[in-house]
């Protein structure tokens, strides 16, 4: 069932888009919100549960200190007040996935409010570069729920005969950061809308508080948007499209409403004030829930959490601790990392100047971390549509193969594999070259076995070697690469084979 | 009829009223329950919305019985629960997560 | 020490002789499981027996003993656990249907601090659903009978609790109290009960009616023995965010301290707006008596008015619905509990229909009315303004504290009524806790302890309790003035006045 849409272009001509992004972030913590269970991704379910999380009878909840600091941190690196006094409230609301039936939410006194994020946006038809102001309404605190799975053909809630839950992700820490209405972008909206969450999304990584997936749902995004014709003095109605998990999914989640509601307004519909969902396949979204049959959440201050009074020195230390602002910060990388401009440039567009700057803070060379994140992982990531960094491989690892390159026991190729492993979710590096026995042929004892055997079987290409052809050594290096499955140094064999024949190798330096 | 206590006239609710807050309450509540609730609530309502007519100028609003503040535990992992004790009580189990019930609206 | 010698003396004797070599715990507890299957079948003040458990504990303190490892200072005393209190594997009902057959998977922190000191937990008390109630008859399994008079209500909601200590089926009780429900049950049973400051006990493993006012406190036949009990289960718990960082001794020497000295250079305040026409003539009669004899024991008695007192009802009835419509949410059907309906119905039908048959009607009419409190519209007038009200009650008593040391008025308004009076008639319930409401809402400790008996007539001699208010975090100051009474009364009296109630021995009355 497809809406009527209006062409883009024609949209501008006639209406006004005002946008409001609603994005919440899982932090990082070792352990959850309000009690001592692990946050790990992927774990079996319900395995990373206790009482708290369950929402058992009896069982209280008590803030993590870290992840009071990291939405602070938020806070303070979004230009926001952080609160002389802010409260916890119980949002209250039935649904399976919260165990509670309410959730840890903050209402009328959030930690962080009235800031601001500077969001570099690329005009395409002018090609300048300029900023955008992007106001922030508030941050604040706020516990996940437990993850939902619909049995039924589809895997659809509709469908559904029945669903299962698990509650690993009930009680993850979130943080849940709302724009002001962002106004005045024009045909830009899309891409608007777009940058912002590129730019949140780097600047939470730079703060390490959250690893910022969106396929993983740590960062999830709800978009608003609305149109007003040309000139109006009120905004117009707004949908909410909910879960929008990708960058590019942001862009033309935003580009659709607009085009969708533009052909209502022009048939002279109101637009239902509702949320929808994005469908990734087709790019359209489709009505959920109309406010309407909104809920009456009945606030109130969580009487099981005493107030948090951030002690103004701890904020002022956070303030000293945070890193630059990102374009600061990109002037003073690409100084410790020696790119030429040009590659710096690359860098940026590529979005992967977080991604190499965690590679090196994980131990590689900065080339060596560029190498792979501009070479083979974006070409991955171009092949599946997503941006590098949702790529389902942490910078961590991809210094580790780095650094295994850099000593040796793997070659390019067998790198290669390595990542194509790593993102098959094979498991971290070091158990992918296990599995799939990667490891470069070590030693010269085991090579020099194959390149004798190899040197063995080909008696006339010795000869041709010793008289001085020496390309005809591809035969030789050939035949131990598929000796030893591609698991070979061409290199090293190269100078095996020259050595074994006390050849001088005129190629080598 | 508005007082300043803004409770509007007598505090009474209708039937309608008890009908909105079984539905939120998730309560499935009989007719003769709703009869039997609109007139006790109405009567406690009546007793309780004395408290709009106090003189509160100037009065912060106590949540709390004691006057701590800053109460945080360390970011440290502790033992999760057996996942055979988690699911021993639950009416329905599958596949070591919670089986529950057809949901026939999403989340708000 | 013959059988019915144990189950008579104080737990303070049997904790001596037990640590003694004296008597063993196992003799203490099987003397008490015979008074249990002898007499609770009148009095119904247990839910759930754990003989087993019992033996068991009972038998390592014995070995402990044996083994020449120090004692707990309650150890091999035997203990009964109000049913809101979770204990690992053992049925916690709250005295509803929702939760029949639930076993939870951890301990309360009151349990753990129980198990430290080798208390004996005999098995779970009868109480008011959730808490809910002022004469234990909202217990959905039964009612408890009061031992002064078996037509009559022990008061509630810790009804069995008191019940259980009435009738020597127990010397030590855990109740808790979140409008009353220690104190008031405590006056009606002619025993001593004990709120302590909130935030003195944690509540960690005490299922929640209202967050913020609910607190564990001890119930003996004796005030040292009340004070001994609080000594072990008050202290800080990290698993409590609104847990007082501090430790409590000094309760018992404070009690012994009362005895010895008495009271001069105390300053008493009797609480105008708790005496009155509106109040039972009887009860005022015994406890004008008890306030003289605090001044003959050296206390300057004057008269304190606390005048938003007179509005803790209102105030009260609409904070303590409001947090339990969100506490109670949780029971649901989804993970524990009781279910009804299956996978044909919806959720919110399944949701709405285990609520429907599992809580009875007053906790039913409290989810409303605190769903009503809370609900968009209603918020200010009424919860908000219930919270400024309960901001007046607390500054009252900061100002009488200023000048007094303690307060002091009848706990309850009227003696133990019969069994069925005011079931029907939620107000006229309500009302038999107008004199502990306002304490519980200031978080301050207060106790009752016993004082007589109204004179025999058309109803029989019936127990009447003074209740003693102290300022927060005093709570030794409640216990010297519960002290000196104590010790007054054994002068006058030869004994406790629980020693002229029934015996019930035999099966009958």
């Amino acid at each position: 069932m497809t809406e009527p849409v209006v062409d883009y272009a024609e949209v501008l001509t006639r209406y006004e888009p005002v946008l409001g992004l609603e994005v919440h972030v899982e932090l990082a913590t070792a352990s959850k919100m309000f009690c001592g269970c692990a946050t790990e991704f992927g774990a079996a379910p319900n395995t990373q549960t206790c009482p708290v999380c369950l929402g058992l009878p009896g069982a209280l909840p008590v803030s993590n200190d870290t992840a009071l600091a990291s939405i602070v941190r938020i806070g303070l690196a979004l230009n926001c007040t952080i609160a002389a006094d802010s409260r916890f409230a119980r949002k209250n609301y039935f649904y399976p996935d919260m165990p509670k039936d309410f959730q840890i939410s903050q209402y009328d006194e959030p930690l962080c409010t009235d800031g601001w994020l500077d969001v570099p946006v690329v005009d395409p038809e002018s090609q300048t570069d300029g900023v955008i102001r992007v106001g922030i309404e508030r941050v604040h605190m706020e516990e996940d729920t437990g993850k939902l799975t619909h049995a039924g053909s589809t895997g659809r809630i509709h469908d559904a005969g029945y669903s299962l839950v698990d509650y690993n992700r009930s009680g993850i820490p979130l943080v849940e950061i709302v724009t002001r209405p962002i106004t005045a972008t024009g045909a830009l909206a899309p891409q608007v809308a777009r940058a912002y969450v590129t730019q949140l999304r780097d600047l939470l990584r730079a703060l390490a508080v959250s690893d910022v997936r969106m396929e993983q749902g740590s960062l999830r995004c709800d978009v608003n948007v609305s149109l007003a014709p040309i000139g109006a003095t009120a905004w117009g109605t707004r949908t909410e499209t909910k879960n929008v998990n990708s960058l590019r999914s942001v862009e033309r989640a935003v580009r659709y409403e607009m085009s969708r509601q533009a052909a209502r307004l022009d048939a002279g519909q109101s637009i239902v004030q509702e949320t929808r969902h994005f469908h990734e396949a087709d790019g359209t979204t489709s009505a959920g829930r109309s406010k309407e049959q909104a809920e009456d959440y009945r606030y109130f201050p969580e009487p099981d959490l005493v107030p948090i009074q951030p002690d103004p020195a701890w904020v002022a230390r956070l303030r000293e601790d945070l890193p630059a602002a990102p374009h600061l910060r990109r002037e003073q990388l690409h100084a410790e990392w020696g790119f030429t401009a040009a590659e710096m440039r690359d860098v940026v567009n590529a979005g992967a100047v977080e991604l190499i700057a965690a590679t090196v803070a994980a131990g590689t060379t900065p080339a060596g971390a560029r190498k792979w994140w501009l070479g083979e992982l974006a070409r991955r990531a171009t092949q599946l549509g997503v941006s590098a960094a949702d790529l389902p491989i942490t910078p961590a690892a991809v210094a580790r193969i780095e650094q295994l390159v850099d000593a040796g026991t793997l070659t390019d190729t067998l790198a290669r594999q390595v990542i194509e492993g790593v993102l098959a979710g094979e498991g971290e590096p070091d158990a992918v070259i296990a599995a799939r026995d990667l490891q470069v042929v070590g030693g010269d004892g085991e090579l020099g076995v194959a390149v004798d055997a190899a040197l063995a079987a080909e008696p006339e290409v010795v000869e041709r070697i010793r008289a001085g052809k020496h390309a005809a050594v591809g035969v030789i290096v050939g035949a131990v690469m598929k000796q030893t499955r591609g698991r070979a140094d061409a290199a090293r064999v190269r100078a095996l084979v020259f050595e074994r024949l006390g050849v001088v190798d005129e190629a080598a330096g | 009829m508005v007082d300043d206590s803004g409770i509007q006239g007598e505090a009474t609710i209708s039937e309608q009223e008890v009908r909105h807050l079984a539905h939120l309450a998730r309560l499935a509540l009989t007719d003769d329950e709703v009869a039997h609730f609109t007139g006790q609530l109405g009567a406690i309502l009546h007793a309780v919305s004395e408290v709009a007519r106090v003189d509160r100028t100037g009065v912060t609003p106590m949540s709390h019985a004691v006057a701590l503040a800053n109460v945080t535990r360390p970011d440290l992992v502790t033992a999760s629960l057996p996942v055979a004790e988690v699911l021993a009580a639950a009416p329905a189990a599958e596949d070591d997560r919670f089986r529950v019930p057809r949901i026939l609206g999403e989340a708000p | 020490m013959s059988p019915q010698a144990i189950t008579r003396a104080e737990a303070l004797t049997l904790a001596a002789q037990i640590a003694a070599g004296e008597l063993s715990a196992r003799e203490v507890t099987e003397a008490h499981l015979a008074r249990i299957a002898e007499v609770d079948p009148l009095v119904g003040a247990f839910l759930h027996v754990d003989a087993d458990g019992a033996r068991a504990q009972a038998d390592a303190v014995d070995a402990q003993r044996a083994a020449g490892e120090p004692l707990g200072p309650l150890a091999g005393v035997p203990l009964a656990l109000k049913d809101v209190l979770v204990q690992r594997g053992i049925p916690t009902t709250c005295g509803s249907r929702i939760l029949e057959g639930w076993r939870p998977p951890y301990d309360a922190t009151v349990v753990t601090r129980l198990r430290a000191a080798g208390v004996v937990i005999l098995g779970k008390a009868n109480c008011d659903e959730f808490a809910m109630g002022s004469s234990t008859e909202n217990s959905a399994y039964h009612p408890t009978r009061n031992p002064w008079a078996l037509d009559r209500v022990p008061g509630g909601s810790s009804g069995g609790s008191a019940a259980a200590v009435a009738a020597h089926l127990a010397p030590l009780a855990i109740g808790t109290d979140t409008g009353g429900s220690i104190r008031q049950p405590a006056a009606l049973t002619g025993i001593v009960g004990a709120k302590p400051t909130y935030g003195g006990v944690s509540r960690y493993g005490l299922v929640a009616f209202a967050s913020s006012l609910d607190q564990a406190g001890p119930m003996a036949r004796t005030v040292a023995d009340t004070a001994a009990l609080h000594e072990v289960i008050a202290g800080h718990d990290p698993r409590d965010a609104t847990s007082i960082p501090q430790q409590w001794p000094g309760l018992r020497a404070a009690a012994e301290a009362g005895a010895a000295e008495g009271l001069t250079g105390m300053r008493i305040g009797v609480i105008a707006e708790h005496d009155g026409p509106g109040w039972d003539a009887q009860v005022r009669a015994v406890t004008a008596d008890a306030i003289d004899r605090l001044q003959h024991l050296g206390a300057e008695v004057v008269t304190v008015s606390v005048p938003h007192v007179v509005h803790a009802l209102a105030a009260y009835y609409l904070i303590a619905p409001s947090e339990a419509s969100s506490n109670l949410a949780r029971f649901d059907g989804m993970r524990y509990g009781l279910r009804v309906g299956g996978d044909d119905d919806s959720v919110a039908a399944v949701m709405s229909a285990t609520r429907a048959a599992g809580f009875g009607p007053e906790v039913k009419r409290r989810i409303m009315l605190g769903t009503f409190a809370l609900s968009t519209g209603y918020y200010e007038a009424y919860y908000r303004s219930a919270q400024q009200v309960r901001r007046l009650i607390a500054d009252d008593f900061a100002a009488a504290f200023t000048h007094c040391d303690a307060l002091v008025g009848p706990t309850s308004p009227l003696p133990a009524f019969p069994l069925g009076e005011r079931i029907d008639d939620p107000l006229a319930m309500y009302l038999a806790d107008l004199a502990t409401l306002p304490a519980s809402l200031a978080g301050l400790p207060a106790m009752s302890v016993p004082i007589g008996l109204t004179p025999a007539g058309a109803a029989p001699a019936l127990p009447v309790g003074l209740q003693i208010i102290a300022a927060a975090t005093a709570d030794a100051t409640m216990y010297r003035v519960a002290g000196a009474l104590a010790a007054d009364q054994q002068q006058q009296w030869g004994g406790l006045l629980l020693d002229r109630a029934p015996s019930l021995s035999g099966g009958r009355p």
